[in-house]
């Protein structure tokens, strides 16, 4: 069967945009008929992972594969890279501007709700090359 | 009956089939079909945009009329809080409730005394039910409406509490019989409604069996007759003191009263259908998981918006404003601060999830989502409404869904005209505006 791929570019300078994809992408899931679980993980790991885009990663690319089991997501940058993958998923830590912080982001709080909302997750970072989010949510 | 009863219709005679409503519509739900527009009835919410918007007048809301209360012995009056803003220089509530009788009631009963009595239950249920964050008002119809068809997700977090035009016209008919002493069906109540939404939820309610109100008839209806009365009234002696609702009851009448009557500064209030869609997204998004109540109003200011008011809503406004100033804050009250099981619904609010899904398994709606992708490759990405659909998107879905096909789309059809001529210009065949720029 014909899978399903859905792609969505990330403006890194307009913060006013962050989330217009991961609204895109909740409303195709809709549509599709997934079940109301399944779309709200989809959607909130989404919309950590394209808020995370816009503050760090100056902006990327998101892309979704679907298919009837599985909703597989990768959300890839060329940003500034996490030096430390393991302390950047703690609950709390953040690296986020003081300007971000002031419109109610940056709580230290993204990495560890997508790996919550998500059944798989691997990060790939390189420190001055970017980072790419591999997310799988399984249709159970 | 009809499974759907919609209060929002079409006049096809004065319908010109533009394309204003169709791009209206929160739902999508009209498309404009052989030059006129055809409302889908699983969609529409009637929540009168398209009302509002038709320079054609060919939308409305179909009511009852005036005459209709004659059907009954004994007719009582539920006046909407938002009637009272209607009227310039009005200083006393009074003079609307003494002259609505002169129009053939035989008594009033004000929906904002209901109202109060509401706003003290939504207290009490939002300490009974710390659980469920946030609670959603269910006071606006067209919202339920909306949270059903587009937000299905979030038909749990509406508050199971009847709304104050339901719990009016049951009190009204309590007092009625017991007054009279004749049958509960020989009383006819009947609301003077700001808008079509409350027309559907009385003819056709969500969360209960049957409505406690028999009809509605629009402000904008009885508003010269009530005029007139009104100035006989003022000229009478005595006023009788019928007015009982105070600032909170009065204050539901506009965004933002229905929130400030909970007593609880983590409310938020939204009003405007696409403010109310976008609150609404982020309550999908869990952003709003710590405000404790939310109420949404589909129009703009709250009810004196609806499209059956006869008043601007900003200057009803601040009439009420004038108007509930040094009046107590509620004249209505529960008593035990218990929850009477009367005020609370009957029936879930079902989701409506089918209406937006392409098809009824995930792998024949990833086909035609596919099939979509294709079809906005090649349509022109302009939303211009020629096809008769809102926008390029929702041409694509209606052609996978097998209502239309692709030559709808003039731009396509374009095309088509240029495979036969292969000569000419394709810009021959479009208006200048999108005529490609030449160097």
């Amino acid at each position: 069967m014909e899978l399903l791929s859905l792609h969505y570019d990330v403006s890194g300078t307009d913060f006013t945009c962050a989330g217009e994809a991961s609204s895109k992408i909740k409303r195709n899931l809709k549509e599709l008929g997934f079940p109301t679980s399944v779309i709200r993980n989809v959607a909130i790991a989404v919309y950590e992972g394209e808020i995370n885009l816009v503050i760090h990663g100056g902006g990327g690319v998101i892309d979704v594969e679907i298919s009837p089991e599985c909703i597989s997501i990768v959300l890839a940058d060329q940003g500034p890279g996490i030096p430390d993958v393991a302390l950047a998923m703690q609950e709390g830590y953040s690296t986020a501007p003081d300007n971000v912080r002031q419109l109610g982001f940056g709580a230290g709080m993204g990495l560890p709700n997508i790996k919550k909302y998500t059944d798989e997750m691997i990060i790939e970072s390189e420190v001055g090359k970017g980072t790419t989010i591999k997310l799988k949510v399984f249709v159970k | 009956m009809d499974t759907y009863f919609h209060s929002v219709r079409l006049d096809k005679d004065k319908c010109r089939g533009c394309t204003n409503c169709i791009k209206r519509c929160p739902t999508q739900a009209i498309r404009v079909r052989n030059g006129k527009a055809v409302i889908i009835k699983e969609r529409c919410i009637d929540c009168g945009e398209c009302i509002r918007v038709c320079p054609h007048h060919a939308k409305y809301a179909s009511r009852d009329v005036l005459s209709q209360i004659e059907d009954y012995k004994y007719k009582v009056a539920l006046p909407a809080p938002a009637l009272y803003g209607q009227f310039n220089n009005l200083d006393d509530v009074n003079i609307i409730l003494n002259a609505l009788p002169s129009l053939g009631f035989d008594s009033v009963f004000e929906v904002s005394k209901a109202a109060e009595l509401i706003s003290e239950a939504t207290r009490i249920y939002m300490q009974q039910n710390t659980h469920i964050r946030p609670l959603l008002s269910s006071a606006c119809p067209a919202v339920v409406r909306l949270i059903r068809v587009c937000f299905p997700e979030l038909v749990d977090n509406i508050m199971p509490i009847t709304a104050p035009v339901d719990e009016a016209g049951r009190l009204a008919r309590i007092k009625a019989v017991q007054k009279t002493g004749l049958k509960p069906e020989e009383i006819g109540i009947f609301f003077i409604t700001p808008c079509p939404a409350k027309v559907t939820a009385i003819k056709q309610p969500i969360g209960i069996e049957k409505s406690h109100v028999d009809g509605a008839i629009a402000i904008n209806d009885i508003y010269p007759l009530l005029l007139k009365a009104m100035e006989k009234t003022e000229e009478a002696d005595e006023l009788k003191a019928l007015h009982e609702s105070g600032v909170i009851g009065i204050g539901w009448a506009t965004s933002g009263g229905e929130a400030s009557g909970t007593l609880h500064d983590n409310a938020l209030a939204a009003d405007g259908i696409e403010n109310c869609m976008k609150i609404l997204e982020e309550v999908d998004r869990g952003t709003l998981d710590s405000v404790d109540f939310i109420e949404l109003n589909a129009c703009q200011g709250g009810c004196v918006g609806g499209s059956l008011t006869s008043e601007n809503p900003f200057i009803a406004k601040s009439r009420l404003m004038k108007l509930r100033k040094y009046s107590p804050i509620s004249c209505n009250h529960l008593g035990n601060r218990v929850l009477p099981s009367e005020l609370l619904c009957t029936s879930p609010v079902e989701p409506c999830d089918d209406v937006m899904k392409l098809a009824d398994n995930v792998a024949e709606a990833m086909a035609r989502m596919n099939r979509m992708k294709e079809l906005l490759k090649v349509f022109p990405g302009l939303d211009c409404g020629t096809c008769g659909a809102p926008s390029c998107r929702a041409l694509a879905e209606d052609i996978v869904r097998g209502y239309t096909t692709e030559h709808d789309c003039v731009f396509r059809a374009r095309e088509e005209l240029q495979e036969l001529d292969s000569n000419e210009s394709l810009d021959r065949f479009i208006p200048a505006p999108f005529r490609e720029k030449k160097d």
